[in-house]
């Protein structure tokens, strides 16, 4: 127990900045999955085309390799970052909005048909349907997945810090390298630590589950 | 192609789409254009880079980290799946002591980064890295397992459960022939699906230097040259992506081929992790 309490600070560094990976890359996932879900269900086949194959790809490459190409390949090709903030930051990103633009479009799907045709019927065009009428009700419904994918994104961030991003994961790697003798300590404190992010993320998803989602 | 977002095109707005497909289309090429461009400056296209591909050892190498990529998952996904099915019935088990520090447990485990879990196993256990990837999948992966098929234990009508209570079997009897054997089936869409995640989590081995096919393409570059990164990574994360949607494909197959077999129906793979399941109709 002694070396997390010695180390606190180091957790708690460790912890803001997984927590910033987290935050931001949340944050871009969210706007760029919701205009893949939307350029996915637009009238304009070279959109629907594109998000596609974008969803497909992002969704079924293991993270580890979107890092490896952010981190590894991208700089050795003369895309230099001048923090590894920044690549974790474009993998996690990338990799989370197709996952949400999945939930997205689930959830324009489960907007009930009536909707849609009532807002053409009075002469709406698909951008206002779209953004008036169908996503306000889609997002409502997809918020505890969404709420889920996020869970998960704290928790890929860890990936992080394999790729020189001295996260949460990544101190606790050098802190149980230094503490040879109580890695189990060190590495029990990293995990309390992702769960005061992931527990109550959850709790909260089960309960805007009850509260928020719309009865069909 | 009709949605029920849009009006059927017309000539107006279907010159639009066409405009706006040619122009998006440009855009595209151009940017294609550019990296392209900005590889070939950097020599990436030049054949010497990419006739090490003609050297069999490379392939080998390649090819050893295909198998051992493969051989964690299938060894954790043969693992995890009955121990899934265990942790399902614990959890949904009538009496409170069993049920609750079950839930307690599978919370602890979905709630945990798997890299984390392998990093403990390969440290505190002092195993060898293939045994730590293999427990680390199968310690998250059984929980998640067992919350897909918790899911599809309740969204089967109750009458099944009702009727197998009724003809005098005991709960646990009922579980086990009446409502696992169909939740099984009803849930394989999401169970297959995860399988997915199972497969792209191995290349978390890479971080606890297990020899899968990233490591494998890291060794190389670093053996060959690092001229040599950017053709192995691209043919691996080629290998990586092709396996994975060739596993995704069978997941929407088994959802659109049904099953008669389970009350209900298929159930479609659950979209992300969300692991909230509709009711069966």
């Amino acid at each position: 127990m002694d070396v997390i309490i010695e180390n606190l600070p180091i957790y708690w560094d460790g912890f803001l900045r997984t927590l910033y990976l987290s935050v931001v890359s949340g944050v871009i996932a969210l706007v760029l999955g919701t205009l893949i879900a939307a350029a996915r269900v637009s009238p304009v086949a070279a959109l629907r085309g594109f998000s596609t194959v974008y969803v497909e790809i992002l969704r079924n490459t293991p993270l580890t390799i979107a890092f490896f190409f952010a981190a590894v390949v991208l700089p050795r090709l003369g895309v230099t970052f001048e923090q590894f903030e920044v690549a974790a930051i474009i993998a996690l990103s990338t990799y989370t909005s197709a996952f949400i633009a999945e939930a997205v479009r689930s959830g324009v799907n489960s907007v009930p048909v009536g909707q849609a045709e009532a807002a053409r019927s009075i002469g709406m065009k698909f951008g206002q349907v779209l953004g008036l009428i169908i996503l306000p009700q889609a997002l409502r419904t997809v918020i505890p997945p969404m709420i889920n994918i996020l869970i998960a994104l704290v928790k890929n961030s860890s990936v992080a810090g394999a790729f020189y991003v001295l996260e949460l994961f990544g101190h606790g790697r050098q802190l149980a390298n230094a503490n040879g003798d109580q890695v189990m300590a060190v590495l029990l404190g990293v995990a309390f630590f992702y769960l005061l992010l992931t527990v109550p993320l959850g709790i909260l998803a089960s309960t805007v589950e009850r509260k928020v989602a719309i009865a069909r | 192609m009709t949605s029920v977002l849009y009006d059927a095109p017309g000539p107006k707005a279907r010159r639009f789409s066409l405009i706006a497909s040619v122009v998006g289309a440009i855009l595209i090429a151009g940017l294609l254009a550019l990296i392209v461009t900005t590889l070939a400056q950097q020599g990436i296209f030049e054949g010497r880079r990419w006739a090490i591909f003609t050297r069999g050892d490379v392939w080998t190498l390649i090819g050893n980290g295909i198998m051992a990529t493969l051989s964690a998952a299938a060894l954790s996904a043969v693992i995890a799946f009955p121990l899934g099915l265990m942790l399902c019935l614990l959890r949904i088990s009538l009496v409170p002591w069993i049920r609750i520090p079950t839930r307690v447990l599978l919370e602890f485990l979905r709630g945990m980064p798997v890299v984390l879990m392998m990093l403990f196993v390969l440290l505190v256990l002092a195993t060898s890295p293939f045994i730590a990837v293999v427990i680390g999948l199968v310690l998250y992966n059984s929980a998640v397992f067992a919350e897909i098929i918790r899911a599809g234990i309740q969204s089967l009508p109750k009458g099944q459960r009702e009727a197998g209570l009724a003809i005098g079997l005991t709960s646990f009897k009922s579980r086990m022939l009446i409502e696992l054997p169909q939740a099984v089936r009803r849930m394989m869409p999401s169970l297959v699906a995860q399988l997915v995640v199972l497969l792209k989590d191995t290349s978390l081995g890479y971080i606890v230097a297990y020899a899968e096919l990233l490591r494998a393409v890291q060794v190389m570059a670093d053996f060959l040259g690092n001229q040599y990164l950017f053709p192995i990574f691209f043919v691996a994360a080629g290998i990586y992506i092709a396996i994975n949607i060739a596993v995704s494909r069978l997941a929407v197959w088994i959802e659109r081929r049904g099953s008669n077999k389970t009350a209900g129906g298929v159930a479609p793979a659950i979209k992300t992790i969300d692991l909230q399941m509709p009711q069966a109709k």
